[in-house]
Order: C-alpha cells, then structure tokens, then sequence
C-alpha cells in the first residue's frame, strides 16, 4: 500500500542528492582561498557587533503563534475544498460561519496593531 | 455519504450555546469600534444576550423526544442541558456584572474580557451538552483556553502572569490526559458517540476491558483537573490568587461546572458499567475515595490561609468534593436520578453562594491590586451593615447553615451518599462541613466582632446589584428549594436510547 | 518481512533515536531540529496507516509551523545557552523514579501485546486504504457528522487569536504608562549627556584628542540598550 507513496521518496532522493551534488563540486572546483575576513560572519558588510545568538523580540513570537491560529484554519477549510461539490448547502453555511468567525478574529487583530511592527 | 438535513441540526436547541459563543464574536466586533466614553455597551451588549438566553432557554426544558437530539447526536438537548445551561448563565450574569467597575478601577478594563467570559461560559454549556467525546473535548478547550487568559489580564503584574502561566500549563497538561483516556474508549468501544458507547459496553462488544478502564481513569484525570478535586489540585490556589478577583469568582464557578457536567455526562451516558472486575461499582468506589479527600484537604488547608481568595479557593476545592459525593452515589443505578439531581442542585446552590462571596470580596478589594486579606473584613458590619449581612449570608451557605441555599444542596447531597449505600462518605461530609465552619465563620467573627476600618465599594454599583441578586438567590434556594429542585429533579439523565 | 513492516522498522528506529537525541543534546536549537525529524518519523507512520491527511497535517502545522514557534521561543529567551538547573539535586530522585516508571510501562505494554490483550492492528486492505483518511474522505465526514466540533473550533481559534494578542502585545499605552516611558527617555538622554561631558573632560584639555573621544562612547550608549 505505501508503495503509492514511491514518487515521493523519488522526489526526497532526487533534492537530497542533488543538494548534496552542488555543494560538493562547488567544493571541488571552486577556488578555496580563506582568510580571516571571509570566515567572519556575513553582517550586511558591516563589521560584526556582538554575538549573532542574541534574544529577539517577543513581536516575532505574537507573528508565529497567529502563524499557526491561521495555518490551522487552512487545514480545516482544506478537506472542505476537496468535497465541497459532493455535500450540499449544509456544508456550505457551516464553512460559511467558520469563514465569517475567523473573519472577526482577524478584524479584532488588525485593529488592535498586532500587526504593526512600530 | 449522509448529509444533514435542517431537521437533523435541528439548530433552535442549540441556541444557548451556540448562540452565546456567536454572541461572543458580535460582542467582540463591535467592542473594537466603540469609542472610550461609550464602554458601557460591552456590559450592556454581554447582559443583554445573557439575559435573552437565559429566558429562551427556559422553554428548552421537556423537548419532546423527537427533538432532543442537534447536530446528529454530537448535542443533546434534553433536561440535563438546559439546566446546566440555566446554572451557566447565571454564572455569567454576575461574572460580567461584578467585573464591570471592577476592571476600570484596577486598570484592567480590555474589552475582550466580555467575549472571553461568553465564549467560556458556552463551552460549560456545551459540556453539558455533549452527545460525542469530540464535542466534549472541544468544549473543555472552550472552556478553558478563555480562562486562562482571563486569568493573565493584568499583566504585567507578577502574580497574575504567575497565574494564566500555571493555569495554562496544567491545563494543557490535563487536556493531554483527557485526550488520551477519550482515544483509548475510541480504541475500545470503536465509537465517539456516548450512547453507541454506552451500547457497546453493555452488549460486551468491547475490544478490551482494560483498555477502556484506562481510558475512562484518563478521562478522570483530566475532569478531576478542571474540578479542582484532590490529587489534581495543586493549581487552584496560586491560580485563584493571581488572577483579578472578579475572573476568580467566575472561574470559580464557571470552570466547576463545566466540569462537572462532563464528568456526569460521561460517566453516567457513556460509561456506568466500567470496571476492571465486571461488577458495576468500579469507579464509584474511585469517584467516592477522590470525593472524600478532596472534602477533607480542602476544609483543613483553608483553616491555614489568611488570604481571602486562597481561603476561597481551598473552600472552591472542599465543594468540589461534596458535588463529587453526589458523582459517586450517581453510580449506584438506583439512586441516580436522585444524586444527578442532587448535584445539579448544589452546582445551582453553590453558583449564587460563592459568586456573592467573590462579589463582596471584590468590593473589598483595594484599587492598588493587593489581595484581600481576612483582616481587611474587620469592622464591616458598623461601616457596610448591608454588605455585611449579605457576606454573613454567604458563609453560613457555605458552611451549610439554614436558612441559606448550602444546607438544602448538602442535606440532598448527604441523603445521595446515604441511599447509594455511602455512610462513611456522607459522615466525611458532615464532618468536613463542622470544620468548615472555622474558616467562614472567621470572617463572619471578623465583620461584627473585630475593630477596624472596614473600608468596600459596591455603593450603588452592579457590583451592589451582584450582591443582593446572589443574596436572593442564596436566601430564596434555602427556604423554598422546591422552586428549583422540581426543575432539578426533571434533570436527570436519561441513559440514552436505554 | 514485508515493504512495510521492513519500513515500519527503519523509521520506528529512526524516531526512537531522534526522540533520544532530542532529549539528549545539550543545545536547545539541536532538540528543536530533532524534534522536526521525529515528527516527520511520525508522519511517516500516518501514511503506512492510510491516514494521508494526517501526514500532511503533521508536517505542515506540527513539524512546520509549531517547530518555527519553538525556535522562536527558544531564541527569544536566549535558552540555547541557558544553563537548564539539571544540576540542582533536590530533584535528583526524579530521574530514577522517572526511569523505573519507565521501564514498569514498557514492560507493561509489551506484556500487554505478547499476551494478546490488546490484539495487533491489523493491516488495512486496499479497499480500505483508499477509502480512508485522504482529504476528501476527512472532509465527508468533519462537514456532516462532525459539524458542531467543527464550528466550536473556530471559536476556539477566535479565543485562541484574542489569547495571543491580550498576552503577548504590548499593553495599551495608559496615559500613566506614556508618563512612565517619556520620563525613562528622559532618563536615558540623561545619561547620554552625563557620558558625553564626563569624555569631554576625562582627558583634560587636550583640545582634539578629547573631542573624538567624546564622539565614540555617545553613539555606543544606545547601541548597548
């Protein structure tokens, strides 16, 4: 039965390998002349400040968590999108209702300027 | 495939509920566009629905048979659900009404905390309602996930995020519990439905005893949790005392009942006869020890507190056991009906009585967000003569001293115990009941005896309105129960399609 | 040995690994990125199970999105360099009786299955295989029969959005709290300015010498904030 799923493992094997193609004849035929310049970590050409593990905001945090409030609501209406064809009005209003209710949240979200990044 | 019919959603019974949830979002909405000077209609919007559903759902009461069942079994509108939801929106009633000038003189009035109190309130219904572990769990997530964050609203005050914190995380911690017990009856019985479960279970079609017995331990755990019964306790008083006042009244009630009413639900629709050994008294003997420690620990610890709502939330623990008595003696199949009713009595009871305590314990409450202290009640009755009787009232209800609404909802509670065969239960209760009467009488000693300054709002306020509406309430349920009780009695659960 | 259970075999010990390694490594980055590869072990699993929608959900929301909020949060307290307290021995008892606790259930479950008392899943047919948890089979069922969890949930959701913007978003600037920021700027500037001329006199008279002194500190004082 999982046998369905080969094209996927194909598609698995296929991008690992080719990753792993790229980055090795780069390695191979690319010139490789390190200094202690090149080796610094990439800061927008600027000399580093500080450590690159430093805290971040708490902002990121609120963006992730109404990430994931709206990935969810993707996963319900999914499946509904799938067979919406095959179960009537019923099925309809009730997406309908969800849809509108999520609508609220994300009106009460944008006036409250959670997504505002001051 | 089948798809539901307008009949079968039979969407007018779920109104309660359902309509309170949606009511939460239209209060919501409009709250984000209202102006400063015009917050009021958060409270008034928030009544307004209560009130209208709670008069609807009066009408909700004896449904033909025909009619009792929405959304194709996953909601049961019988007798049971409409009156948990009459307790529920009594709840609600003084949890918006108590809260209103509360919020606004300790700096806390956001607005979401009217459509967070509705949405919570219609997952205690929506408890009460379930025809389906699915909805059941949902409607715990309903319930609780508004609560916890109703306990953080004064952030950044330490105590308070302390509070949301722990809630949150034991909460999440107890919803894992009950998930796990509702898969592992899924695995065992092959069906969500309560009533398929129940089916299963009595024709012997279960895959696995033990695998049900698990599941429904698990589904204990997780319903203890929200009662606050002992060993699930440990959260109740940090969480009682960091969250603002006025949410640990609701909370108090809100999330009890919810709880209860899953837990009678469960147990007593889906799950009557589960037992590791086939005799039908297994987890009675289980609920009945629960009940008893949870009556002892609760009464003893609150002798220990000083602050009034850790006392009140240890006291919120030691009712939990004596509903709990009424849980278990639900177990004998003689005396079901009768202890279903007993326990939706005290639910009822207790409702008025400790959301009064919490109502005048916010009255008390300096504006500077420190927790009252039982001191803080001292020499009330000179200043506040009314506001003292009325929290007098509370105690003696608590206590369970006539002529309030706690001494009816124990003495049926007792006489539950006593008929399922539970002496020593019941003489734990009495005995719990005696000790009890340390603690609130404490303050009952307090108001009237003491010297002090004996400083409260609730001054011509809703906050005043809250207290005598409870006052009433406790009066009237303690002389004349048979008001209510009629309408407990019709409560009882009918073991569906049995 | 059949495809699946040969499968069921490698990503079963895959999982197992992962879990441990999550559990073991030092860096809390490295259990997060652990984590991902034992979820996707799981979603695995929900294939062989016929349960496709499952897998997809798994990785989209659990090994996606969860697991980005889980670095987050971990970059955001700084943890991957926090030191856990696992030192503190008060607690030692724990981590035997956690690994009894363990092994009892273990050994439990295993007895449990080898007994038979809870029989061994049986593998679905085909038939059943593709009638069975795809999306359109979960749809047929979530929008009917289980239409009224379904509305709840996006109630839920709702509270779930007013959770995160209550309790993760600044508080609404009271006009105390304005009062409060404005005189922490007031204080900060202060400070500033007490560097600057403390830089300006610190080196004496020394006419230019001092004057880009005085320049270097006053820009790294609010680069340190």
């Amino acid at each position: 039965m999982i046998e369905i799923y080969l094209p996927i493992v194909v598609l698995l094997v296929i991008s690992v390998a080719l990753s792993v193609v790229i980055l090795f004849f780069s390695r191979i035929f690319g010139p490789f002349r390190p200094n202690r310049r090149k080796l610094t970590p990439y800061e927008s050409g600027m000399t580093p400040i500080g450590p690159a593990q430093r805290r971040i905001p708490v902002k990121f945090y609120l963006v992730a968590v109404l990430f994931i409030i709206f990935d969810i609501e993707v996963i319900f209406i999914l499946p509904w999108a799938v067979v919406f064809r095959d179960l009537g009005a019923v099925a309809l209003v009730g997406m309908a209702v969800f849809i509108v209710i999520l609508l609220i949240a994300f009106i009460y979200e944008w006036k409250k300027g959670a997504m505002v990044w001051e | 495939m089948e798809l539901p019919t307008l009949q079968d959603l039979n969407l007018a019974v779920t109104l309660p509920s359902m309509g309170l949830a949606l009511w939460a979002c239209v209060v919501l909405a409009v709250g984000l566009f209202l102006p400063e000077r015009r917050r009021h209609w958060n409270l008034v919007l928030s009544l307004g629905g209560i009130v209208a559903l709670f008069l609807y759902n009066l009408t909700l009461f004896d449904l033909p048979a025909d009619r009792q069942s929405a959304f194709l079994g996953m909601y049961r509108a019988d007798n049971f659900t409409a009156f948990v939801n009459l307790i529920a929106l009594v709840t609600a009633f003084f949890g918006v009404l108590m809260a209103y000038e509360y919020l606004k003189r300790t700096h806390i009035d956001r607005g979401e905390y009217y459509p967070l109190l509705l949405i919570s309130t219609s997952g205690a219904m929506l408890m009460g309602a379930s025809g389906d572990l699915a909805v059941l769990f949902v409607a715990l997530e309903l319930l609780s996930i508004p609560l916890y964050i109703m306990s953080g609203l004064r952030r950044p005050n330490a105590a308070s995020e302390e509070s949301a914190l722990k809630y949150f995380l034991l909460g999440a911690f107890s919803s894992a519990f009950l998930v796990y017990g509702v898969a592992l009856v899924y695995g065992a019985a092959g069906s969500t439905d309560l009533s398929e479960i129940f089916h299963r279970v009595n024709a012997g079609l279960i895959l696995d005893q033990g695998l049900l017995l698990a599941g429904a331990g698990l589904m204990l755990v997780g319903l203890g949790f929200k009662v606050a019964a002992v060993p699930f306790h440990m959260w109740t008083p940090d969480v009682y005392q960091g969250a603002p006042t006025a949410v640990t009244g609701y909370m108090s009630v809100g999330a009890k009942l919810g709880g209860f009413a899953g837990l009678l639900r469960v147990f007593i629709v889906a799950l009557p006869a589960v037992s590791g050994a086939g005799d039908a008294t297994g987890w009675q003997d289980t609920i009945a020890l629960i009940a008893a420690l949870t009556m002892i620990l609760g009464n003893v610890v609150a002798i220990a507190q000083r602050d009034v709502k850790r006392m009140l939330g240890y006291s919120s623990i030691a009712h939990a056991g004596y509903i709990l008595m009424g849980a278990a003696a639900a177990g004998s199949p003689d005396v079901r009906d009768f202890a279903v009713s007993a326990s939706l009595f005290y639910l009822l009871a207790y409702a008025f009585t400790n959301l009064g305590a919490f109502a005048v314990t916010v009255a008390i409450e300096k504006d500077d967000a420190t927790n009252p202290q039982l001191d803080d009640f001292n020499g009330l009755s000179k200043t506040r003569p009314v506001l003292a009787l009325a929290m007098a009232l509370f105690m003696l209800s608590l206590t369970g001293i006539p002529p309030t609404a706690g001494v009816v909802g124990k003495f049926f509670l007792f006489q539950a115990a006593v008929n399922a065969g539970m002496v020593w239960l019941a003489l734990i209760g009495v005995i719990t009941s005696v000790v009890s009467a340390f603690y609130y009488l404490r303050i009952v000693v307090n108001m009237y005896l003491r010297e002090g300054p004996g400083e409260a709002q609730a001054q011509r306020s809703f906050l005043g309105v809250a207290v005598g509406l409870a006052a009433v309430g406790t009066f009237v349920l303690g002389v004349a129960p048979v008001l209510f009780l009629d309408l407990a009695q019709r409560a009882v659960l009918v073991a569906l399609g049995g | 040995m059949g495809l699946e259970t040969f499968l069921f075999i490698i990503v079963g010990a895959v999982a197992v690994a992962a879990a441990a390694g999550m559990l073991f490594s030092k860096s809390g980055i490295h259990s997060a990125l652990f984590l991902v590869l034992n979820l996707a072990c799981v979603a695995v699993f929900y294939l062989m199970l016929s349960a496709p929608f499952m897998a997809m959900v798994q990785i989209t929301v659990y090994a996606g999105a969860i697991m980005v909020l889980f670095l987050f949060v971990i970059m955001l307290l700084g943890s991957e360099r926090i030191d856990l307290g696992l030192t503190d021995r008060r607690l030692g008892f724990q981590t035997p009786a956690a690994f009894a606790l363990a092994v009892l259930f273990i050994v439990v479950v295993a007895a449990a299955v080898l007994t038979g008392q809870i029989p061994a899943p049986q593998p679905v047919n085909d038939v059943q295989a593709t009638t069975h948890g795809g999306p359109g089979e979960v749809g047929a069922v979530l929008y009917t029969r289980y239409l009224l969890p379904f509305e709840m949930v996006a109630v839920l959701l709702l509270a779930a959005t007013i959770g995160a913007v209550v309790l993760a978003r600044d508080v609404i600037p009271t006009k105390r709290s304005q009062r409060a920021q404005m005189g922490r700027i007031r204080e900060l500037r202060q400070m500033i300015t007490t560097i600057e001329t403390e830089a300006a006199s610190a080196p004496g008279a020394d006419g230019e010498g001092a004057e880009e002194e005085a320049a270097a500190p006053a820009p790294a004082a609010p680069a340190g904030e």
